[in-house]
Order: C-alpha cells, then structure tokens, then sequence
C-alpha cells in the first residue's frame, strides 16, 4: 500500500514522510510519553496519527490500515504490555496488515523484551530511551 | 570567551521560567510584592501561622499540635491482600491509608468485563461492588484512621459505599472523615481514568460536594490535583494555577446550584507534587496557599477562615525518580519530604526509591515511611512553623511564584477558562507541549539529572519488575462477583439502577440513587452503565497545538 503511494506520487521513498501510528491499547492513562513521543516524530519530518486511550486492538489495527501507516508504536506503562502487543499483533494479522514496523515502549523488564521482539514488536524501547535513539530507529527500520 | 565573562554568574534557570538572583536581601521581597494585587491594609501577606492569608500555614502550632499525616498509597489485587497491607501499614505507624484501584475499578469496568482481561486487580485493588471495599476494610477502625480513595470517575459509588459501610458498623456518615481524589477534570489533563463527558463528569463532583455538605460535612469530597498534571509535564506553576482554575470550576459549579461557598470549601482539600528545586517547590506551595486563601475571600466572598484554608497533600515525587541508579531515589525522597514538610503539608505521601521501576516493595514502602519519621524524629522539621518564613530568597521568590500563577490562571481564562480548554483539548496540548520541552531539555543536558545525563555509571540501570501479577487472582475476584451476583435480590437491583439512570436523567444529585443500588448490591459496572446510558461517554479530543 505505501509503495504504492510512493509510485504515484513519482517521488523517491525519501521525500515522501514516514506514517506513523502511536496507540495507547488498554485502560492505562499514563500517556504522557505517547504524546512525547509523538511530537518527536513530528519534528523529524514524520507524519503521526495519535489514538489517544484506551483503544481495543481491533480499532489500532484498523486504524492502522485505514491510516496507511509504515509503523505501529504502542505505549504501554501497566505492565500488561505482553497480552496487549500480542492482541494487536493478531489484530493486524486479522487485518492482513502485515510488513509494518511494531515498536512497544513504556516500563518493560529486560526479560520481556526478547519475548516481544519473537512478536514482531522490533523497536522496544523501556522507559529511559533517548528521543533520537527513537527517531533514528523507525527513520532506518520503517518500510 | 573573554575574562569578564568568566567572572560572570552561572545563569539559572528554575523550571518555572524565573531566573533567580546571585542573592537577595530585604528590597527584594518589597520589590517582589508589587507585582500582587495589594492586600487590604489590615493583612499582611507574611504574617502569622494560622493567620489571613496563610502564606506560613493553615494552623497556628502546625506540627507542634501533630505532625502531618502520613498516608502511603497501597492496594494490591484482591480485598483480602490489600487488607493485610493496611494492617501492616498501620502497625508501622502510618496514620492514614490510601487506597489502590485497578484500571478497570477506576474506568467503571466490572472484573468480568472483556475490556478488563489482564488488568485486574493489576495496579491496585478490584472492587465490584460493596463487599469487596468492606472486606478492604475489615477491622481498621474509621474513627482513628482516615481512608483517602484514590478513584475519580467512579467517585460517587466509592463515596455511597463508605457512608453505607459506616451505617452497617453503627457509625453515623456525619461523623465520617475521609477523602476521595474525585478531581475528574485532572483526570482529562493526565492520568486518564474518565468515563463521562465533561460537563456530565462536573456534575457528578457537583453531586459529592452537595452530598457530603448536606450529610457527611466531616468527608472530604474533593482532594484537586495539580499533582498528576504535574507528573504529566506541567511545571509548577502550570500545576498550581491549572489546580486552582479546576478547584474554581468545581465551586462555581456547585455555587450555581445553590450551595453558599462557607458550606462546601473548608471541605475541598489539594494535592500536589514535591520533586524538583527545593526553593522553587517551597515558595510555590507558600505562594499556592496565599493566593488560593485570596481567591476564596476576595473572589467568592468566604467569611470563614476555614474555607480560605489550602489543605493538602503534598507528596509523591515520582516524576522526579530514576531508573538510573536507583538508590539515589531514597536520598531524592528524603529531599522531597524535606521540602514538603518546609511547605507546612498536611498529609504527606512519598513515594517509594524502587516505584520507577515496579508497585513499591514492602521494603521500599517501609523506608518512606520511615524517612518521614526520621524528619519528625531527628531533623525538627516539626519543632517551629515555616522555619523558612521571612527568607530573602524565599519571600521573594514566594511573591514571583505567585505573580506567575496569577499570570498562567488569567491567559487560561481569557482563552475560555479550564472547562472549555479541556474539552476543546487545549489545556492537554499545551502540558503535552511542556513535556516534550523538559524532555529535550534533559537530553540536551540544559536540564541536569544525575545518573541520567550527568554522573552516569555503568550497569547502573535497575532492572524494571512488576508486582507479580496472578491471572488465577483475576479468576478468583470473578468467582467473587459471580456469587455477589448469584445471591442478592435481582429485582430490587434492577429497580435501584433503574433509579439511578432516572436521578441522572431528572438532573438530582445521584448519590441517594447510588447508595441504594449500593446497598442492593450493584456492581460498578452495572451502577456506572446506569449513568452512562444517560450521560454517555467522553470522546478524547487529539491535539498538539
């Protein structure tokens, strides 16, 4: 979908933005890094689309697909963030929404982090990590 | 550089936007004070302890009659395990409790409910219906230890819960002491736990004042919280004014339907934040304290000095807490309850060292409990009131803190005022706006923070952990709610929700509709549904700018 966007505007991949998705899935509120986040992608040239809280799976992956995006970014400071990167990633799944870039951040134990990358989620990113590590990742990883 | 520049002061910059002086001396606090709206003649904006306006405190012998009450927050899973908690916390001389909920608690979700799977009893405590707080509850006695419900939204049936808890153990809700957080319109700025649209969430606040007015004048209905807008990103006096224009909006709400400011103020009470510079925190709670007591006698016309009273909780701190190297957030939570307890708090919360990183350890809660009680014990942080109390710096930078308020609260109200601000969405772009600035401010080390961007060390990140969370513990709580359901009266449930949805549609105050569904034993979830069929449901407004 995004090549095809990229042919039909007749630019090289470089000038057309980055699309990014940040939802918030769960009932946790904390969504002061979501919103950070979300306008340092938007000072690094990229174009995000915020959920805001407590969204279903469903309604991220839908809103994924509708929106076009080359990244999906969760936010999750519950400690649910295992269960909930799982839902989403079925709930894309069910959408045929494959090929994006998953990134995950929020308060994630050293343990989890390698069960959410075997779930697609490649950028997990705990609480503590630099904007511009952030940046740089999705600007070299997405698409 | 040349040398003269050498010889320049470092410049300083608080996190408020004021740049303080080299030093300060008795001119400054003159020259400060012209920036306030003039007192009348007979007050004096220092004064007295216990007196108008009550820049050094609410009391005249502040801690010499009592220290400050100490209330760490705690609530784990299920009733039972929360219960022992308190008990241990109260063994420790803790002489308050603060209640825990889980996520789907405070969004009016029931633990059976889809929404809530994998999230109950998660970050605090499941409660269903009655008997789950009843058995939170079990054998602490309600007339010496004070019970603050940390729960907003879901408020008004928590507040119909205790009034009926305190009737079944034969003590009359008049005489019930207590507070509910209760401060919805935070909950839209940050911390996120809404459920009804903005106008319709007012009203429900409007309904616990008037409550607890008409029938529990000792409860206090609403603890506003400029804390969380603070852990959001506000700066200080962001917090301040954005709490005092929401402690205002809940006043003017409840004074339109007919209550007189001397029956409900003295009730409200505050919450606010502890991290940060020491001089800034403290001259903006002295700063905070004048001007709320201003704002009640010269704009709402108080006549009882009570009403003009800041009562606060002035704790946490978590914002100002690392990962990174952990252990320095016990030295960091001693400095912030130095700074609360030089603010003249009355309740004081702190949090944990390990709370960066998961639900504080039995440990960790010990020691902030214990660092207080080292101020008390050892420091004399309870021997004399406001020993700050006539500081150069202090007075004056009280005096700038305060002008700064005043400056935020007024740009705010000639935007449209708080109400409109948060349901347009403004107010929470521009905290988001806030946070994304001390974000860059910490990575480009214009903010410093040790252990984070200064002073690193290596392997000294701690590794996050969470509160082991028990899905059999889910399934246990669901077993409860299932047999509060099989045993109780469906017909006289039906009909008690039923009056719920007829108060909220008829505009009456909801909470004799809700202690009756209470009593009936109603789930939140169904009690919440039965408002929300009504009132509907708040739609997040998403902007930046």
């Amino acid at each position: 979908m995004r090549k095809l966007r990229q042919e039909a505007s007749g630019n090289s991949g470089n000038t057309v933005p980055i699309r990014v998705l940040v939802a918030k899935p769960g009932l946790d509120g904390h969504d002061v890094g979501a919103k950070v986040i979300v306008q340092a992608l938007r000072d690094a040239g990229m174009e995000v689309i915020y959920t805001g809280l407590r969204q279903q799976p469903a309604a991220i992956a839908r809103a994924a697909v509708q929106e076009s995006v080359d990244a999906v970014g969760l936010s999750i400071l519950s400690g649910a963030h295992l269960p909930l990167c799982r839902a989403v990633r079925e709930a894309l799944a069910a959408e045929q929404a494959e090929g994006l870039l998953l990134l995950v951040g929020g308060v994630i134990p050293e343990r989890d982090r390698a069960p959410l990358r075997e779930l697609g989620f490649t950028g997990v990113f705990p609480v503590g990590t630099r904007l511009d590590e952030v940046v740089t990742f999705v600007r070299e990883h997405a698409r | 550089m040349s040398e003269k520049r050498s010889d320049e002061p470092r410049p300083v910059l608080l996190e408020s936007g004021l740049s303080p002086k080299v030093a300060y001396g008795p001119d400054d606090i003159a020259q400060t004070a012209t920036k306030l709206p003039p007192l009348p003649s007979e007050a004096d904006a220092i004064g007295a302890p216990g007196q108008y306006p009550f820049t050094r405190g609410i009391h005249s012998l502040m801690y010499r009659k009592q220290p400050w009450t100490m209330r760490q927050y705690a609530g784990f899973g299920t009733a039972a395990e929360t219960n022992e908690r308190f008990k241990y916390l109260i063994d420790n001389g803790q002489t308050g409790l603060n209640v825990a909920f889980d996520l789907p608690t405070q969004c009016g979700l029931d633990s059976d409910d889809p929404r809530a799977a994998g999230e109950v009893g998660r970050v605090g405590m499941a409660v269903d219906s009655l008997a789950d707080l009843e058995q939170a509850l079990d054998g602490i006695d309600l007339t010496r230890v004070t019970v603050s419900h940390t729960i907003n939204a879901v408020a008004p049936i928590v507040l119909a819960m205790m009034a009926t808890i305190a009737r079944r153990r034969g003590l009359d809700p008049a005489k019930l002491r207590g507070t509910l957080q209760n401060d919805i319109l935070k909950e839209f700025i940050g911390r996120g736990t809404w459920i009804f649209p903005v106008d319709e969430s007012i009203r429900l606040i409007g309904d616990t004042i008037e409550y607890c007015a008409k029938h529990m004048p000792l409860y206090s209905p609403v603890s506003v919280c400029g804390y969380h807008i603070r852990e959001s990103g506000a700066n200080p006096v962001q917090e301040m004014a954005l709490g005092f224009l929401i402690a205002r909006a809940y006043a003017d709400h409840v004074i339109a339907r007919g209550l007189a400011v001397d029956e409900f103020a003295s009730r409200l009470s505050f919450n606010f934040d502890i991290y940060g510079n020491l001089f800034e925190q403290v001259a903006k709670f002295r700063a905070g304290r004048r001007l709320w007591a201003r704002i009640i006698k010269e704009d709402y016309g108080a006549r009882d000095p009570r009403s003009c009273w800041l009562r606060m909780i002035a704790g946490g701190g978590g914002g100002g807490l690392t990962v990174e190297q952990p252990e320095l957030n016990i030295v960091r939570g001693a400095y912030y309850a130095l700074i609360s307890a030089l603010s003249g708090t009355q309740t004081m919360a702190l949090c944990s060292f390990d709370e960066a990183y998961t639900i504080p350890s039995e440990r960790a809660a010990r020691i902030s409990l214990r660092t207080m009680q080292v101020l008390v014990e050892e420091m004399g942080l309870c021997d004399t009131a406001d020993p700050l109390g006539g500081s150069y710096y202090v007075e004056s930078l009280t005096n700038e803190m305060e002008a700064e308020i005043r400056r935020v609260m007024a740009r705010v109200e000639a935007e449209g005022g708080i109400v409109e601000g948060v349901r347009t969405g403004r107010i929470q772009a521009m905290v988001a706006r806030q946070a994304y600035q001390r974000q860059r401010d910490l990575e480009s080390g214009r903010a410093r923070k040790v252990g984070v961007n200064c002073y690193r060390s290596d392997g000294d990140e701690h590794d996050v952990a969470f509160h082991p969370f028990d899905s059999a513990q889910a399934e246990r709580q669901c077993a409860r709610l299932d047999e509060v359901r099989r045993r109780r009266d469906g017909a006289r449930v039906a009909k008690a929700l039923d009056g719920v949805s007829a108060a909220a549609a008829a505009k009456v105050n909801v909470m004799p509709a809700l202690i009756d569904a209470v009593e009936a034993e109603a789930t939140v979830g169904e009690m919440v549904g039965a408002l929300k069929a009504v009132y509907g449901e708040y739609r997040e407004p998403v902007r930046f700018a």
